[in-house]
């Protein structure tokens, strides 16, 4: 695994050194919506070789060549939905930085929210239960007198 | 005493959720295209650069498709297995040369064998997209009726052969 990796890594570097990257990211200047469009889709699509970058920070190859596609895709006309369900045919729902709710995600989207009820439920029997345990019971006179000494010495 | 447990039980909860995060692997991004079609291309060919090949051909047939590339330190971890796999003509290999150089690939398989029928040349990784193909090697086994059954991410192991290819394509073959 860590072979594979390194290898991976030692081939993004290597082709970049010798400027061998089969498309290299042109920016197309002739259309400015495309490239608007190009942007924000980088932006919300996971590279799959360094998993915890975007497209739009990528450098690797694949990412490279993933924004080539979506651009050829974008000048086509495509919208922003159709190009996210092309790439998820393929690569899953991984490629989405932003994982939609169906069952096996349910845990994903409403854990944090579950966790917060049960805490704020837990907070407010301890609460209820602090209330009912301090409440103020009278001094004897016993108690009266040795508060009175103490505060007098 | 059984408030004192409670602290515990969060604790246990926890490792078990921990202890199972340590036999995943995050690099392994399930394929959703098993049990899909698989894609259509038509590439031409590093054994005879004046014919293509297409998944068509295999109609009727099970087989692998290997992405591979001669630059990639991995791929020739599996190559001598896919090698004997070759030598034994149980079920044909088809390679995918991904974003590699014709010459390269060549003097890779001349020096460390062949084991592929026939070597299609994804020279740009336009078909490697469409296969999901983010990092050789990978391996797809193809039905006869040119659906995948099953995708290996990374190379192919001992393991992985015995286990869940050579029974899987004996299966296919069968259908």
């Amino acid at each position: 695994m860590l072979n594979k990796l390194l290898n991976l890594v030692a081939a993004c570097f290597l082709m970049q050194a010798l400027n061998l990257s089969a498309q290299e990211a042109q920016p197309m200047q002739n259309n400015a919506a495309v490239e608007v469009q190009v942007q924000r889709l980088s932006t919300q699509l996971r590279c799959l070789v360094c998993q915890n970058q975007t497209l739009a920070d990528s450098h690797a190859a694949l990412a490279q060549d993933l924004v080539q596609e979506i651009r050829e895709m974008a000048a086509k006309g495509m919208s922003d939905q159709e190009i996210i369900d092309y790439l998820v045919a393929r690569y899953g729902d991984f490629v989405r930085y932003r994982p939609p709710l169906k069952a096996s995600t349910v845990l994903l989207w409403l854990g944090p929210f579950a966790l917060l009820l049960i805490g704020g439920f837990g907070l407010f029997l301890q609460l209820r239960r602090r209330q009912t345990m301090a409440s103020d019971a009278p001094l004897t006179a016993e108690e009266t007198r040795k508060v009175r000494e103490l505060l007098n010495k | 005493m059984k408030r004192a447990l409670v602290p515990l039980v969060i604790f246990l909860v926890v490792v078990g959720f921990l202890f199972k995060g340590l036999f995943l692997n995050p690099r392994e991004v399930p394929s959703p295209l098993v049990g899909k079609p698989a894609p259509q291309f038509n590439l031409v060919r590093l054994d005879a650069a004046d014919k293509t090949f297409s998944p068509k051909e295999m109609l009727g047939k099970v087989w692998l498709l290997n992405a591979w590339a001669s630059w990639c330190a991995a791929c020739k971890d599996e190559h001598p297995l896919l090698v004997e796999l070759s030598k034994s003509d149980f079920v044909p290999i088809i390679g995918l040369d991904y974003k590699d150089n014709n010459q390269d690939a060549q003097k890779w398989l001349d020096e460390a064998g062949n084991p592929y029928a026939i070597n299609a040349v994804d020279a740009d990784g336009r078909v490697g997209i469409d296969y999901g193909v983010y990092g050789v090697p990978e391996t797809y086994v193809i039905d006869k009726k040119g659906s995948i059954a099953y995708k290996q991410i990374g190379p192919i192991t001992m393991e992985a052969l015995r286990d869940k290819i050579v029974p899987l394509v004996k299966q296919l073959q069968a259908q």
